[in-house]
């Protein structure tokens, strides 16, 4: 037995012990008499220093500080889809059982249910060897999910006996498994895995399949692959928020792990109630039956904010084990950021740049680096997409989060003041913005969307920069002196900016569009355009082709076909035809 | 009787340290005297071991290392609570100002508050009509919201926030119990009194708790104020069961309180000179605004804050932006031209107004009308850049006709009277007439049913 330990200084959410102590780096703690969590962030010979999870306020020096020997870890089991967490995974609900409207401190309670018992469905029988990874028994967590129980990475042997198929709390033994060694371990549906290491897989794909969210300038401008990596960085105001619930909402993964990481209260609150009423079109149940939430809102304490993101992680990881594809949803990285440049001024470490540590670049690629796309343990497929808002201080891409970031992931969609205050939402800039996976994911888009797709891609985002580049000179002389060929790719440039990039989230039919939809607008925009660009070229005066409402009308395609009626497209292209036919016989 | 502690080992700035105590608590509150009459008050920011360094509220002056008295509390900084506080004026710190009198108070509530669960918050929905229309119209005041005023010195922003006060809490709905509870952290004497003269003179003084800590008076008593008045307007609004706007001016010179004493304290300084934690307290402090699930009474929060140099980047208006649910941003140009009152509705939000307007709470064309005024007055902006190049006369007749559009916006929607108190239908009709002065096809954001009903129809307004 070592001797007990006491608090010895207290400097807000930072918490010293004299002396030489057994502690162990990244261990957990319970401190005071309030029991808060902490977790041991420095050692030396005279001070361990530990970071509490909570509130220190009432903290007296000499309270006893209680190792528990682990490192900060996570309960995974069933029970954690359609939850909403702290940072430290402990359940929210429970907690407002407890101690009503406000969180109060120390609470040491069980982060899932664990006297539920759960209909379970054994997969093993006596005598099969089992390896980490090897999915013991099937639970339905929800209608949409079902929570397959594995052995914990690292064990394997044979299995002496297994229960036959009913229904377990998830501390029941289910499983025992004889090692090498002839020891018995008994396995319950419970693991427990430290938050700060990456769960193991057997092998990494590269990326090769888009993570589909139904927002036109993601899939078709800029996709993201599953298992990528995706940075939203813009000032307040921007919607970087309003972008994550979209992918949440309708992006193909198989589950969302959404982390409210020192963002608003009412927005968690936002999340909550939308997703439990909103629809998944691919199951036909709520929203919430697919989505996990961890809220650390910035009232609450700035160490668990620093562990939220590892939590949803390892969350996160721990499904795409079972074969899914998760996608994570981390609103916003910043707030991290300025997690750990908080924690680091009150260590008096050496700031870097801004105040913010000299080790936020390499905390950042860690993070981003445990996304990806991977065959499991158990041969599975599974991938963990993480999409990071960044919240740069004054909207200014050049601050060290954002340039940080801009090195670990390879999509980058970036924000514009100028097109949020003309309320031109998503208000991604499509010059600024890119995806690196463009060139991984095109044979994905030729086999199943249209082999001319990713060509017409292109060719919007030319005629994009194409009008970028005239609209300097129009700004300086007016459009009026533009030849009538600029005038006519300026016009297209209007349709796709407002008929197709712009995309209205309120919108019963706009809010989410399938690819083939995407294409077919994407190929009608073109078709006019090479219609209109012929009658140019015959000489026709860009202000007779706008006396015709044909403009206008491609532009309301978004909401005047339904997502199921593709077979109106047609009729825009006799449109088109017959817009064409009609000036050359007016003007001919 | 609690141990008194004698002495102090030094003095610096704010901060006093005492040595030897025993069983002091991290964020407690001490009293030291000093000669035996000055009583100041005092928090424990940090401890190490029997040494405690404390944050003295009233400034350390007179304090000397030999003739003081500290005794610990025991609890954290506390207010007394009870309804009577409505119709009173303390300082920074909750110490009536009044000559009123104690407050007798019924419970005493430790003013840090503690974070509201997400699980058990509503999510605001019920929009509070201000009267004003470029609030009312593009950045709808919602109940339970955080709406701060983005400002500059010298711009009417005192002005507008009374106007708000004036016209949302004496609204229709009397049945529902309004108050208000005004934060003054560093502002100018005038100031605190212009706004006590705005309510007594509209009659509301009986319900409004006033806390002031004018520029003179100490500068960490103002790291306190806005938490004593949120605990105080919690206590109201959950307890009580009222409807309670909490006006808090300026947050910059919280801010600057901030600053000031992390310097002093020696901590390493991030942005500007600002503490690294400036997020996190600026959050713990707006994200006491909010409705609680099953709880009549709703805390909406008004902060108002001068922008240093008009500068929207600066660390103060930008982090505060980014934890409010949008803002309300005022532009000098436009106080310049005599709008009244100058609101910049381009970078002007509210977030949480999509949820609280249309059908069923103001009007079905409500967020579409008010997309469609923000996109072409966006368009405004271009027209006018390039007339100042190329010259007015120079013009296609479309960028005339937003030239046009423009200056009527900004006249005649933004602008209004201080006294007057438009209707939410009145709002939409000066939104529409101004939509008509643009051609129909300009018209982009709004649905063509929509546009079917309202833009062809001229003379139907006096009906609304």
């Amino acid at each position: 037995m070592t001797k007990e330990l006491k608090i010895f200084g207290i400097n807000g959410p930072l918490v010293s012990i004299k002396g030489q102590t057994d502690l162990k780096m990244g261990e957990m703690v319970y401190v005071g008499e309030e029991k808060l969590v902490g977790e041991v962030i420095r050692l030396t010979k005279e001070m361990a220093t530990i970071q509490v999870f909570e509130e220190t306020s009432g903290l007296k020096p000499g309270e006893t500080v209680h190792p528990t020997g682990a490192t900060l870890s996570v309960t995974l089991a069933p029970g954690i889809v359609k939850n909403i967490f702290d940072g430290i995974e402990r359940p929210l609900a429970e907690i407002a059982k407890k101690s009503g409207t406000y969180i109060d401190r120390g609470f040491s309670m069980e982060s899932l249910d664990t006297k539920k018992k759960w209909p379970t469905k054994i997969c093993v029988k006596p005598g099969d060897y089992v390896t980490g990874g090897t999915i013991l028994a099937e639970v339905p967590e929800t209608p949409a999910i079902t929570h397959k129980v594995m052995v914990p990475p690292g064990l394997e042997g044979t299995v002496e006996t297994a229960v036959s198929d009913g229904e377990y709390t998830i501390n029941d033994t289910i499983v025992t498994v004889m090692r090498r060694d002839d020891s018995v371990v008994n396995l319950t549906m419970t693991q427990k895995w430290p938050i700060r290491v990456s769960r193991p897989c057997a092998k990494r794909y590269p990326a090769s399949r888009p993570l589909v969210t139904g927002q036109r300038i993601l899939d078709t401008l800029f996709p993201i692959a599953k298992g990528g990596t995706a940075a939203i960085p813009g000032g307040f105001g921007t919607g970087k928020t309003m972008t994550q619930h979209a992918i949440a909402k309708w992006s193909d993964a198989d589950l969302i792990v959404y982390i409210g990481c020192g963002e608003r209260g009412n927005e968690m609150t936002e999340v909550l109630e939308d997703f439990s009423k909103l629809i998944d079109p691919k199951s036909g149940r709520p929203m919430m039956d697919r989505t996990v939430l961890i809220a650390n809102t910035s009232n609450m304490p700035v160490a668990a904010r620093e562990a939220s993101i590892y939590t949803g992680l390892t969350l996160a990881e721990y499904y795409r084990d079972m074969g899914y594809h998760v996608a994570i949803m981390a609103d916003s990285t910043s707030r991290w950021a300025e997690a750990l440049r908080e924690l680091s001024g009150r260590l008096e470490e050496m700031p870097a740049e801004e105040g913010f540590p000299a080790y936020l670049a390499s905390r950042l690629s860690g993070f981003y680096e445990r996304a990806g796309m991977v065959e499991n343990l158990n041969g599975t497929e599974g991938s963990v997409t993480i999409i990071g808002a960044v919240s740069p201080q004054g909207g200014d891409f050049s601050e060290p989060v954002t340039q940080n970031t801009k090195r670990f992931v390879r999509c980058f969609w970036g924000l514009d003041k100028g097109l949020a205050y003309a309320r031109h939402f998503p208000a991604i800039h499509w010059l600024t913005s890119y995806s690196e996976y463009l060139p991984d994911l095109a044979s994905w888009y030729a086999d199943h969307v249209g082999s001319d797709f990713i060509d017409d891609r292109n060719q919007l985002v030319a005629i994009l920069n194409q009008e970028s580049s005239l609209m300097e000179i129009v700004k300086l002389i007016g459009n009026d002196v533009l030849p009538d060929d600029q005038k006519l790719t300026l016009e297209i440039a209007r349709v796709i900016r407002l008929g197709f990039l712009q995309q209205n989230a309120f919108h019963p039919q706009d809010t989410s569009v399938p690819l083939e939809k995407q294409k077919k607008m994407m190929e009608t925009i073109l078709y006019l355009y090479q219609k209109a660009k012929a009658l140019v070229a015959m000489g026709m005066p860009m202000s007779v082709l706008k006396e015709d409402p044909i403009f206008d009308r491609v532009i309301s395609i978004k909401y005047d076909v339904e997502n199921d009626r593709l077979d109106k497209f047609d009729d825009y292209k006799k449109a088109i035809d017959r817009f064409y036919d009609d000036v050359i016989a007016r003007n001919a | 009787m609690a141990i008194e502690y004698l002495g102090l080992s030094s003095v610096n700035g704010p901060f006093v340290v005492l040595e030897g105590v025993r069983g002091a608590a991290y964020d407690e509150i001490v009293e030291i005297v000093a000669e035996g009459r000055e009583k100041k008050l005092g928090r424990i920011v940090e401890i190490n071991n029997d040494k405690a360094v404390v944050q003295v509220f009233e400034g350390t002056e007179n304090l000397s290392l030999h003739n003081t008295h500290t005794r610990l509390t025991g609890h954290p900084m506390e207010i007394g609570l009870t309804k009577d506080l409505l119709g009173r004026t303390f300082n920074g710190i909750g110490e009536p100002i009044d000559n009123l009198g104690d407050v007798a108070a019924e419970k005493y509530a430790d003013v840090n508050g503690k974070p509201l669960n997400p699980v058990t918050r509503e999510y605001p929905r019920n929009y509070i009509r201000t009267g004003i229309s470029a609030i009312d119209g593009l950045t709808t005041l919602i109940r339970g919201q955080k709406l701060p005023i983005f400002s500059g010195n010298g711009l009417p922003h005192d002005q507008l926030a009374a106007q708000i006060v004036r016209q949302a809490s004496l609204g229709e709905n009397s049945d529902e119990q309004f108050a208000i509870v005004f934060a003054a952290m560093g502002v100018k004497y005038d100031v605190a009194e212009y706004f006590r003269h705005t309510f007594a003179e509209s009659g509301v003084f009986d319900h409004v708790v006033m806390f002031l800590n004018l520029a003179n008076d100490p500068v960490v008593e103002r790291l306190i104020t806005p938490k004593v008045a949120l605990t105080v307007a919690e206590y109201l609004a959950f307890e009580k069961h009222m409807h309670i706007l909490v006006i808090l001016t300026d947050m910059t010179s919280f801010a600057e309180a901030m600053r000031e004493v992390s310097s002093s304290k020696g901590e390493i300084p991030s942005r500007k000179g600002y503490p690294g934690y400036l997020y996190s307290e600026l959050a713990t402090i707006y994200e006491r605004a909010g409705i609680v699930e099953g709880v009549e009474g709703s805390v909406t929060q008004i902060p108002i804050l001068t922008m240093p140099n008009d500068d929207i980047t600066h660390p103060i208006p930008d982090l505060t932006g980014y934890i409010t649910e949008g803002q309300i941003v005022l532009d000098r140009s436009l106080n310049g031209q005599g709008v009244y009152p100058p609101i910049n509705v381009l970078p002007s939000l509210s977030r949480l107004m999509k949820d609280g307007i249309g059908e069923g709470y103001t009007r079905a064309d409500h967020q579409a009308v008010a997309n469609q005024l923000f996109s072409s007055y966006a368009k405004v902006g271009d027209a006018r850049a390039l007339a100042s190049v190329i010259g007015e006369d120079e013009l296609s007749a479309l960028d005339k006709k937003y030239l046009e559009f423009g200056k009527a916006f900004e006249n005649t929607f933004v602008g209004q009277g201080e006294e007057e108190n438009r209707t939410i239908l009145q709002t939409l009709e000066v939104g529409w007439k101004l939509l008509r002065m643009l051609p129909r096809e300009e018209l982009d954001r709004i649905d063509t049913k929509i546009l079917d009903q309202y833009y062809d129809a001229v003379g139907d307004e006096t009906q609304a």
